[in-house]
């Protein structure tokens, strides 16, 4: 759009719709590979799909289809994508005051509640830029986040062997890729090495997806009993999802 | 799985997660403001992120496998140190996966 078209635009406004452009477009062109994976690990299109639009949550999104790609049980696969999503829990808690929605308007804030959103909006100088850069992340991240699942959910079916294609190195890589920005402290970097020994100890014990969870009770002990250092789940930086 | 236990799965798991959303959203914020809840909060997203990686890499069912995924993984940690976006370092370790395999690596 030509500069003259929007001359009352602030400077301001237009740098966080700048940001939450390409936030959405980083992060939408990830869920190439979420979609993929999905097919890759049982599920139909259609359920990749409806999994995205309704879930809405990368992390449990690709917690959920390796779980189920894995052998896991539909159990531990539901309980390992909602451990994920508390943390959006907390990104509410955060936006609610911001936002200041009811009714039909709260829900929709609370399902475009997500890493991205959260990030942007809570980065923004003021309420209104706040607002504008939550309402723009969301929309944006959901947008593209779910047209991409579908192109990645047809190119997967179209694949055939996914080990030909390295797709389940490709699931290892994305799941470090979520961790990766939330290490910055060196207990959250002590609590991801227990877990790491901790998933491959049990691995042969227990039944799949059973060993992540008991990774999380790890966590819970440390940081229930932990006084030291203080990590609030903030929203990682540049689109992890 | 089935396909209708895959469905159930991805329908409970989506109302899980909407819930839990919602929950944040109306509840009042000050319990959740509490450091300790915050800090386990946050420490169970880094536990799960991090067993999912172990799992992904060297579990085949509830065998313990090293294969073309380990090498793999460590391209994808190099990609993350260089600040390489997101969908770079997923398809930089997928090629290095379908690239050792193709050159005979399980």
């Amino acid at each position: 759009m030509p500069r003259s078209a929007r001359p009352t635009t602030p400077p301001d406004e237009r740098a966080v719709v700048r940001q939450a452009l390409s936030v959405s477009v980083a992060t939408g062109l990830y869920g190439i590979s979420l979609g993929a994976l999905a097919v890759v690990a049982g599920l139909s299109v259609w359920q990749a799909v409806v999994l995205s639009l309704l879930m809405f949550s990368g992390g449990s999104q690709f917690a959920l289809v390796g779980i189920v790609g894995t052998g896991g049980s539909a159990a531990s696969a539901i309980a390992t994508a909602g451990l994920l999503g508390i943390r959006n829990g907390f990104y509410g808690v955060q936006l609610s005051p911001l936002l200041a929605v009811r009714s039909w308007r709260r829900v929709l804030a609370a399902h475009l509640t997500i890493d991205e959103s959260t990030a942007v909006a809570t980065a923004q100088p003021t309420v209104r830029l706040a607002r504008v850069g939550f309402w723009l992340t969301g929309a944006g991240v959901f947008v593209l986040w779910n047209a991409f699942v579908l192109a990645g959910a047809l190119a997967g079916n179209a694949l055939g062997d996914p080990k030909r294609y390295g797709l389940d190195a490709a699931a290892s890589a994305a799941f470090l890729a979520l961790l990766w920005p939330r290490l910055r402290t060196a207990l959250a970097r002590y609590v991801a090495a227990g877990a790491v020994v901790v998933a491959v100890v049990l691995t042969p014990a227990v039944p799949s997806g059973v060993p992540v969870l008991v990774a999380a009770v790890l966590a819970v002990v440390v940081g229930w009993w932990s006084g030291r250092s203080h990590t609030h789940p903030a929203p990682a930086e540049g689109g992890s999802r | 799985m089935s396909p209708t236990t895959i469905w159930i799965t991805v329908l409970a798991g989506s109302a899980v997660c909407l819930a839990l959303k919602l929950t944040g959203h109306v509840v009042p914020g000050s319990w959740s403001a509490h450091p300790r809840v915050a800090r386990t909060a946050a420490l169970v997203t880094v536990a799960l992120l991090a067993a999912l990686v172990a799992v992904q890499t060297v579990a085949s069912g509830r065998e313990l496998v090293v294969d073309a995924r380990l090498p793999a993984l460590g391209v994808a940690a190099v990609a993350l140190l260089l600040r390489a976006p997101f969908i770079v370092v997923v398809v930089l370790a997928a090629l290095t996966a379908a690239l050792l395999r193709a050159a005979g690596m399980p």
